[in-house]
């Protein structure tokens, strides 16, 4: 298992349009991504409503785990993703 | 004539029969008539079946409503294709023996329950959606159509509630309007009604004996009147023509740019007295809000408004201007507009007095207020803050270094905020003078004319008898919105004008010549403005 821990600076958080691309991105590798907000719950990322379910705000840390799979590419696509979007 | 009153959400008048909508209640029997693998194959074909409706919404969103405000839509696709939602449904079926219809609802009343349980009030408004796309599914699964909600002549439709999606669905020739019980004026709903420019009202308490009465449907007063008297009738029939010529002028130039024929571009924004004026900005497809009058959350108050309060006026305003930007002026009250809670004193020259930022600057705890109010509001849009009545460099300092502060405050307790472009009004002669050092501290300037042209004049605004000495087009005004342009420009500012000659159709060549960047005028004069620009030509000489 690989992990990363990221701050989200998005102000919103992780709100509808974010948390449904990160759905797709992460449907569309070969590990398991689970997304876990610091002090709080955590889901795989391939659930939509759970994912927004988390509540994660502007300011939070969220650590990302990638199971399974080619774990490095995993992580670096996430790590990408969350620079980009969140 | 009956009258009832409510909340508008776009000024527009509607005349039509009235109908009620009854949505159908939930599934009432629970269990099914098939086995669950049945059940499951009738909620997956209906699920396919939604899916393609929400593509269609979807593109048809994004043509009336822009891309903004249709991305609800592909959320609700992906809502859809939910996991757990998926899941719960296919529990219930099997532990429950339940027909899809009951499985659905209850799936989507656990879910919608979850979002509204959470203490973040976007996550909150999310429960809606649920609800929504759990309705759709249900109305395929009982085969009831949600097109043929409008018969053949148009209505104003009276429901409890309306969703996104049917209120987007709604066949617009056959709606002139709508009523509903609940909702709240930042609802999707509310927000696309605006964008679709159809009069609405929401918080109406209606019976069932209205349906098919004729009303009116005033949406400046707030209110509908059921089997009008016949002399309010044509007054209002009179209106709506005028409303009508209006709006045929605006489909003519409509998403226009504002342009002159020799290809200058000019931004028009329109300058807004209150949140309600913000359908007013859509309809008249002002490229933004140039002119934010905060001061009327003060004056409409009777005691010194809250920053959540103030947060969800601003936020409101961000949210249905959707990117677009809104310039928020930061409280200018005094002189002219007094609050009794303020506790100002009598002044003999209130025009020269204690007022608009000199106020914040002193009760920076009001000031703070309304800046984190505003902060907050920037993480749902685009937002500019502007501060009003500036004379020196070390006021501009000053309120900025309250603004980091409240950014600071903000970051450490964890509250969400947005970037803010920073710009001042400037409508003293000493901020003329100054432009230059003042440009080094801003990112824009606005041009308030009308107090510009009163101290630079000295001629009181407020008394008649020096009209015949009040000249808005003096050289000297003239000659310091240019010099201010100047100004702006060496140092990388931007400049417009929200004052009301912004408006004056006289010197809009003079203003497109003298380089301004932006004009913020009154949402009914966007239009008009936009049309004279696109019939001028620079590269001919200005005629005297």
């Amino acid at each position: 298992m690989k992990q990363f821990q990221y701050v989200i600076t998005d102000p919103i958080g992780i709100h509808a349009r974010p948390a449904g691309l990160l759905v797709k991105a992460a449907k569309a590798l070969d590990s398991t991504v689970t997304v876990e907000k610091v002090g709080g719950k955590s889901t795989v990322a391939t659930k939509l409503m759970a994912v927004m379910g988390l509540g994660v705000k502007g300011g939070d840390t969220v650590t990302v785990m990638v199971e399974g799979g080619n774990e490095e590419a995993s992580l670096q696509v996430m790590e990408q993703f969350f620079k980009e979007n969140l | 004539m009956e009258v009832a009153t409510g909340k508008s959400i776009l000024n527009g008048i509607a005349i039509g029969r009235l109908k009620l909508y009854r949505k159908e209640g939930a599934a009432s029997s629970a269990s099914a008539a098939l086995t669950p693998q049945e059940e499951w194959k009738r909620f997956e074909a209906a699920r396919i079946q939604a899916q393609e409706q929400l593509v269609a919404l979807y593109e048809k969103a994004l043509a009336e409503v822009g891309e903004d405000n249709a991305a609800i839509f592909e959320i609700h696709q992906m809502m859809l294709d939910d996991e757990d939602y998926l899941d719960a449904v296919k529990g219930i079926l099997e532990t429950q023996g339940a027909a899809a219809e009951y499985a659905v609802t209850a799936t989507g009343e656990n879910f919608s329950a979850a979002f509204a349980a959470m203490d973040d009030a976007y996550m909150q408004a999310r429960a809606a959606d649920v609800k929504d796309i759990s309705q759709r599914v249900v109305n395929i699964l009982t085969g009831k159509a949600d097109t043929c909600l409008l018969g053949e002549e148009p209505v104003i439709l009276v429901a409890d509630d309306l969703t996104p999606s049917e209120t987007v669905q709604l066949d617009k020739s056959k709606l002139l309007g709508f009523i509903t019980r609940y909702g709240s004026a930042n609802s999707h709903t509310a927000i696309l009604a605006r964008t679709m420019n159809i009069p609405a009202l929401i918080g109406v308490e209606y019976d069932d004996s209205w349906d098919g009465r004729l009303a009116v449907l005033d949406g400046y007063n707030h209110c509908v009147y059921i089997d009008p008297a016949p002399d309010l009738l044509t007054s209002m029939e009179e209106k709506q023509k005028n409303d009508l010529k209006h709006e045929a002028l605006l489909q003519t130039l409509k998403k226009k740019p504002n342009v002159t024929l020799d290809g200058r571009e000019i931004k028009v924004y329109a300058n807004i007295g209150n949140a309600g004026d913000i359908g007013l900005v859509l309809q008249n497809d002002a490229g933004g809000i140039g002119l934010f009058r905060s001061e009327f959350l003060y004056l409409e108050s009777e005691d010194f408004p809250t920053e959540e309060a103030q947060f969800l006026v601003y936020k409101r305003v961000v949210e249905t201007m959707a990117g677009k930007k809104v310039i928020i002026r930061t409280l200018d009250i005094g002189a002219d507009k007094q609050a009794a809670y303020f506790q100002l004193d009598k002044e003999e020259n209130p025009a020269l007095g204690y007022r608009a930022i000199r106020i914040c600057l002193t009760r920076k705890e009001i000031f703070k207020q309304q800046l984190r109010a505003i902060l907050r509001a920037a993480a749902f849009g685009t937002v500019s803050i502007m501060f009003p009545m500036i004379i020196s460099v070390r006021e501009v300092r000053d309120a900025k270094e309250l603004l980091e502060e409240c950014k600071a405050e903000l970051r450490e307790q964890g509250v969400a905020y947005g970037q803010v472009e920073v710009g001042i009004m400037i409508e003293t002669p000493a901020a003329v003078m100054i432009a230059d050092e003042l440009a080094e501290e801003v990112d824009f300037f606005s041009l308030g004319t009308n107090d510009l042209t009163q101290y630079t004049l000295a001629i009181d605004r407020q008394n008649p008898k020096l009209d015949h000495f009040y000249d808005p087009h003096h050289p000297a005004i003239l000659r310091m919105i240019r010099q201010t342009v100047e100004a702006g420009h060496r140092h990388g500012c931007w400049v417009g004008i929200c004052g009301e000659l912004g408006a004056d159709q006289t010197l809009t060549e003079t203003f497109l010549r003298m380089g301004l960047d932006e004009l913020s005028v009154s949402p009914s004069a966007v239009l008009p403005l936009r049309k004279r620009i696109r019939s001028l030509d620079l590269s001919k000489e200005q005629e005297a």
